[in-house]
């Protein structure tokens, strides 16, 4: 009996846990608060040190610490992980003084093919999908343009506090105050250690979530405001590799079809892209929607499947991985948009909010674009003593993010009926600018798919770790080094339908779930799960599938370099 | 009293570590962080400041390094010192222990610290002894790998693991000590503290600020050279052994653990 | 003189450490290649023949600072930069352990001179001494040449072999040193405490290490009865330290301790890189686990597919026997 995981929500209520009023004496008071040092954080928090430069007054007003980031991985960058082909419009908005040459950028594309690969072989797409041509932009390693923005930004003159996560929303009179950081030096039951340090309420005039996707503080301000889109957000989880490879890559790859299956029961939609970073790296990834639904579906392995495929062992064949991470992409698009990006005193930028053109690939100059509208508009608001930010919520939707999501609207919605149709209502729609086909393509959340046991599971490859990589392996390289008695950042239920559990455990590529061998063979229809927190990389695959992460303490996580 | 913190910036744990075979020495371009060890060394000061049995009027954080490793006093400052004191110069690049020692001994000496308290060994370097080195030049005595302090009015009471078990010593001070990292378990910094940190005085100092002599660090003034690196030796493949016998395989076991003289 | 000095550690009793033994079997041999002498260093007052006996490990000379004390770094390092002075040594080696690491670094300041630690081993090339040592959590191997005189050479534990020769007597000189001011500021209150149930898995030359193959903390005691007979201790893996099977103490591995004993023994451990790197560098690495696949079996010296249930208490009983026998 296929089972939805969504039937086994874990105890969490979001507004009422995650969203509080300010209460600490010795709150830490900034100008703006910036949850996230990504790309949209960061290009806000640059954004708004720029326009400060022509603003004294406002500047003053601001105070000591003007713009405050707050990252919770080790180092802006440490936790950002993408394809990615950027378009160059942000950088050039943000950086005018800065060329091409001096961005964090491996190579222009000017090659670029699709493939839809079978068992075998891998057939050109020829005309090529439109949807897929990328020259003119830039093959990036946003985990590397992490590091960069967050170099700016602190030339700049911004606060970047990184190792500190955002736990919960400060909220007073329905206006959003700021945020407060996490706790440090809690044990594995919550207890304090010795070394306990609790968190502080840092106040703001203005509070920025840009925490990208699976936003914790995101999604209990969704929660608490009311601010669900027309239909349910959604979910891809990608799965990555850097390689160092003898010999370039000359060209941008994104490959359809195999290993993923076609018929529409599965509804495995998703493709792989191989980038050339440089003269000797390349990275392979595979993106898979996270509405399948066979239960022993897992996007790592089934990237390890498509590396034995010829077309790409002659790509990888004598290099060696030298990076691996994963992470979830929101897919949801125009439809699944909170039903406003502002409320009294917080504006939603970036993944966060869903701003990601899937058919295209394209977010992170979205992203960019949000951060620096929504400076624009805080800094306008503040200057005129007002924390309404609606302004910024009209300028997004109305600007090329507005545009571009709304074109490709109902492109991801087609492929749960399988790969072909699929493929050809997304074409048709690019090809008529999101003409057609009209109207509100149904969606669903990847939470209420019902799951079955089925076969994907059997086809997987046996890791050697030397080419084919097992789960644990991986998390080491991904420089994932939590401390052990953490206590547990992962809310979901424990004791679950044997269905639920075997999803989670496939799904999860940091092998954070398993079902310990008697489980498995006592052939029980509900089954205790195994949990072990500090596997985990954050990738948010959870929360689209059923649970709901939580940021851990700050610092905890992956380390990615230049994925 | 005033207590001086050796610290260092050393490439982050879950950094792969590789030696740049050009310059034969680590290269430090990805993350970088606070050695651990060391803040080991800073809370074992804030420890001996919150104690109360004596009264320490500073506590410094003292470094050699690049431009970078100010991070690092950000870092020790947030966690508690006061002050911080960068050595760097680029005549100081490539030294050696003896000529590292020798550099910040020489920076501690303007300091006149009546403690020096350091992690005992880096991520990096693993040299366990740059604590022993600095001692010397400063005519101070010292110990390493120490797990218990207790501290009294000019003296201090050690424990620390040696070849023979646990000893007890007590070392009149001014003193240099290495802190092991069983001997607390460090804090972690406030919101506040981190964001104040680059507030708090820093001193930059070159070579010639302090008297060392170009001459004697840097990688002309080293008295070690790295002449090659090779990658470890390849472990050759072992034998594998499937049980059916119980009895045959463990026999199999002894005579393999006798040859090797592990019985 | 291109003489090597070696310090030969001993405990309250007299007996010499034996690192420090396999230091002077080491030094001995090196200096052979070179054509020139290898001495010791006592401090204390260790009777005539006990001195003496060190030349059965190859030591030409016993320098004896009766009236320095023993167990503390910095009077030894006035003793050996005074004799390393006066008789012209031109390297000073040292066995594994602590003391050793602290004589030596005190040396290079005194001395002014170069020093490796952790060296695994040391070569001969054109009339000079090179000292390898692993670097970087042992993921490459550096080979390191001396400026100037003395080199320093401080050995990793148990990185030289004991080696007797035909039973030669060394010449004992007593030596008398001014300790420095600063040498005279430690005092041992306390030497050599044992503390019972503290095993430091670090120090031990045997590991049993136990992982989830086990099957339920019970189990452990498999592991303790074959540590035991083996004469070693038990660790343990991340994954039964989180199931509440072992304490935190016995942890190997990336978020554990790190540890290079001369025995590793992987008892159900599947060898996942997370414990890999805390063990690596055991010596010997014999792993028993019932699934071939296991990433163990990749690296280690003896591998045996097989149920440790039924293993382990055979092996244990069969390694009493040996010994016993």
């Amino acid at each position: 009996m296929p089972v939805a995981p969504a039937e086994y929500p874990p105890a969490v209520d979001a507004a009422a846990e995650f969203v509080t009023a300010p209460s600490d004496p010795e709150a830490i008071e900034v100008g703006v608060a910036v949850v996230g040092g990504g790309p949209a954080g960061l290009a806000c928090a640059i954004k708004i040190m720029q326009l400060l430069e022509g603003e004294p007054e406002l500047a003053e007003e601001l105070g000591e610490v003007p713009v405050a980031v707050i990252e919770k991985g080790k180092v802006a960058g440490a936790h950002l992980l993408s394809g990615a082909n950027m378009r160059p419009s942000a950088m050039r908005e943000l950086f005018p003084d800065l060329d091409p040459s001096e961005w964090p950028v491996y190579q222009e594309v000017t090659k670029d093919a699709v493939y839809l690969l079978t068992r075998k072989r891998a057939l050109p797409l020829k005309p090529m999908p439109p949807n897929f041509r990328n020259h003119g932009n830039y093959v990036t390693s946003i985990a590397k343009l992490g590091r960069f923005l967050g170099e700016k930004a602190e030339e700049a003159g911004v606060y970047l506090l990184a190792e500190t996560a955002a736990d919960k929303l400060l909220v007073s009179d329905r206006i959003v105050r700021g945020v407060r950081s996490g706790d440090k030096g809690r044990g594995r039951d919550g207890e304090e250690l010795a070394n306990f340090e609790p968190g502080s309420d840092v106040i703001a005039k203005a509070t920025v979530l840009a925490e990208g996707t699976q936003g914790h503080l995101t999604g209990a301000a969704i929660d608490y405001f009311g601010l669900e889109g027309l239909l349910p957000q959604r979910w891809e989880l990608g799965v990555k590799e850097v390689w160092e490879v003898p010999n370039p890559l000359d060209r941008v790859i994104h490959t359809m079809g195999w290993p993923l299956r076609k018929a529409a029961k599965h509804n495995e939609f998703g493709g792989s892209f191989i980038y050339p970073m440089g003269e000797d790296k390349v990275c392979i990834g595979l993106v898979v929607g996270l509405d399948y639904t066979d239960a022993t579906f897992s996007v790592h392995d089934a990237l390890q499947q498509l590396k034995t495929h010829p077309f790409v062992r002659k790509i990888l064949d004598g290099g060696k991985r030298v990076g691996w991470g994963a992470k979830t992409i929101p897919s949801g698009g125009y439809w699944a948009l909170p039903r406003t990006l502002a409320v009294p005193g917080m504006v939603i930028a970036g993944d966060g909010a869903g701003m990601v053109n899937v058919p295209e690939l394209k977010g992170i100059h979205y992203a960019m674009h949000a951060g620096m509208y929504a400076a624009e508009a805080i800094v306008k608001a503040l200057k005129a003593d007002s924390v309404n930010f609606d302004a910024y919520d009209q300028r997004v939707r109305g600007s090329l993010i507005g545009d571009d999501l709304y074109r490709s609207r109902n492109m991801r919605q087609p492929f749960s009926h399988g790969f072909f149709v699929g493929g050809a209502v997304a074409s048709l729609m690019k090809i008529t600018r999101g003409a057609f086909p009209g109207g509100r393509w149904h969606q669903r959340p990847d939470a209420a798919e019902p799951m079955r046991i089925d076969g994907a599971g059997s086809r997987y490859p046996k890791p050697d770790n030397k080419y084919l990589f097992d789960k644990l392996s991986s998390v080491f390289a991904s420089g994932n080094a939590t401390r052990d008695d953490a206590p547990n950042h992962i809310r979901v239920q424990q004791h679950v339908p044997r269905e639920v559990a075997q999803t989670w455990v496939s799904m999860c590529p940091a092998q954070v779930y398993e079902l310990a061998d008697e489980q498995l063979e006592s052939g029980a229809a509900v089954v205790d799960l195994n949990i072990t927190p500090s596997n985990c990389i954050q990738c948010g695959a959870i929360t689209a599938k059923g649970g709901r992460l939580t940021p851990p303490e700050g610092g905890d996580g992956p380390l990615y370099q230049d994925t | 009293m005033k207590i001086c913190c050796l610290v260092k910036e050393v490439p982050d744990a879950a950094v792969q570590k590789r030696i740049d075979a050009s310059t034969m020495r680590l290269d430090r371009s990805g993350e970088k962080n606070l050695n651990p060890f060391d803040t080991h060394g800073i809370e074992a000061a804030m420890q001996i400041r919150e104690g109360g049995a004596v009264q320490v009027d500073e506590i410094v954080s003292v470094t050699m390094g690049p431009e970078s490793a100010v991070r690092a006093l950000h870092k020790a400052v947030a966690l508690g010192a006061d002050r911080s004191v960068h050595l760097t110069d680029e005549a100081l690049a490539g030294s050696d222990v003896c000529a590292t020692g020798y550099a910040l001994a020489k920076a501690l000496e303007s300091e006149q610290p009546d403690l020096v308290l350091l992690g005992q060994q880096s991520d990096d370097g693993e040299c366990y002894t740059i604590g022993a080195v600095v001692a010397d030049h400063l005519k101070m005595p010292s110990l390493t790998q120490v797990i218990k302090i207790d501290v009294a009015e000019g003296k201090l009471t050690c424990e620390r693991q040696a070849e023979y078990g646990y000893d007890t010593v007590e070392v009149a001070l001014p003193a240099v000590i290495s802190v092991g990292d069983a001997i607390n378990e460090p804090r972690y910094p406030s919101l506040k503290a981190i964001m104040g940190a680059k507030k708090k005085p820093l001193e930059t100092y070159a070579t010639s600020d302090v008297g060392i002599e170009p001459d004697q660090v840097g990688e002309s003034g080293s008295k070690t050279q790295v002449l090659a690196i090779n990658p470890p030796p390849e472990k050759a493949a072992g034998e594998i052994i499937e049980d059916e016998d119980t009895n045959e395989t463990v026999e199999k076991i002894v005579a393999w653990l006798d040859e090797r003289k592990l019985l | 003189m291109a003489g090597i000095l070696v310090y030969a550690l001993h405990d309250d009793e007299g007996n010499f450490n034996k690192n420090s033994l396999g230091a002077i079997s080491e030094a001995a041999k090196l200096a052979g290649e070179l054509g020139a002498e290898a001495a010791a260093v006592v401090v204390g007052d260790i009777a005539d023949d006990a001195c003496a006996a060190l030349g059965a490990y190859g030591a030409a000379k016993v320098y004896r600072a009766k009236a320095a004390p023993e167990g503390l770094a910095q009077p030894v390092v006035d003793v050996m930069a005074k004799v390393i002075g006066d008789e012209g040594f031109s390297y000073a080696l040292f066995g594994g352990g602590l003391l050793g690491f602290e004589i030596g670094a005190g040396l290079t300041a005194r001395l002014n001179a170069g020093v490796t630690m952790e060296v695994t081993e040391v070569k001969v090339s054109d009339g000079k001494l090179i000292a390898e040592r692993p670097v970087l959590q042992d993921s490459a191997i550096v080979d390191v040449g001396y400026v100037g005189e003395p080199g320093i050479i401080i050995g990793r534990l148990n990185a030289f072999d004991i080696v007797e020769r035909n039973g030669g007597s060394a010449e004992v000189v007593d030596v008398e040193v001014e300790l420095s001011e600063w040498s005279t500021k430690a005092t041992m209150v306390k030497r050599g405490e044992q503390r019972g149930e503290d095993v430091n898995i670090e120090d031990a030359e045997i590991l049993v290490g136990g992982g989830r193959g086990l099957g339920e903390a019970a189990n452990f005691k498999l592991a303790e009865d074959l540590a035991s007979a083996l004469g070693g201790a038990v660790a343990a893996t991340r994954a039964v330290v989180d199931a509440g099977w072992y304490p935190y103490a016995a942890q190997i591995g990336q978020t554990g301790k790190t540890v290079a004993p001369k025995l590793y023994l992987a008892a159900g451990i599947s060898g996942a890189i997370q414990h890999k790197v805390g063990m690596q560098s055991s010596e010997n690495i014999m792993a028993i686990n019932k699934d071939p696949n296991a990433p163990i079996f990749e690296f280690c010296d003896l591998g045996v597919v097989g149920d440790l249930h039924k293993i382990l208490p055979k092996l244990t009983e069969a390694i009493k026997a040996k010994k016993g026998g």
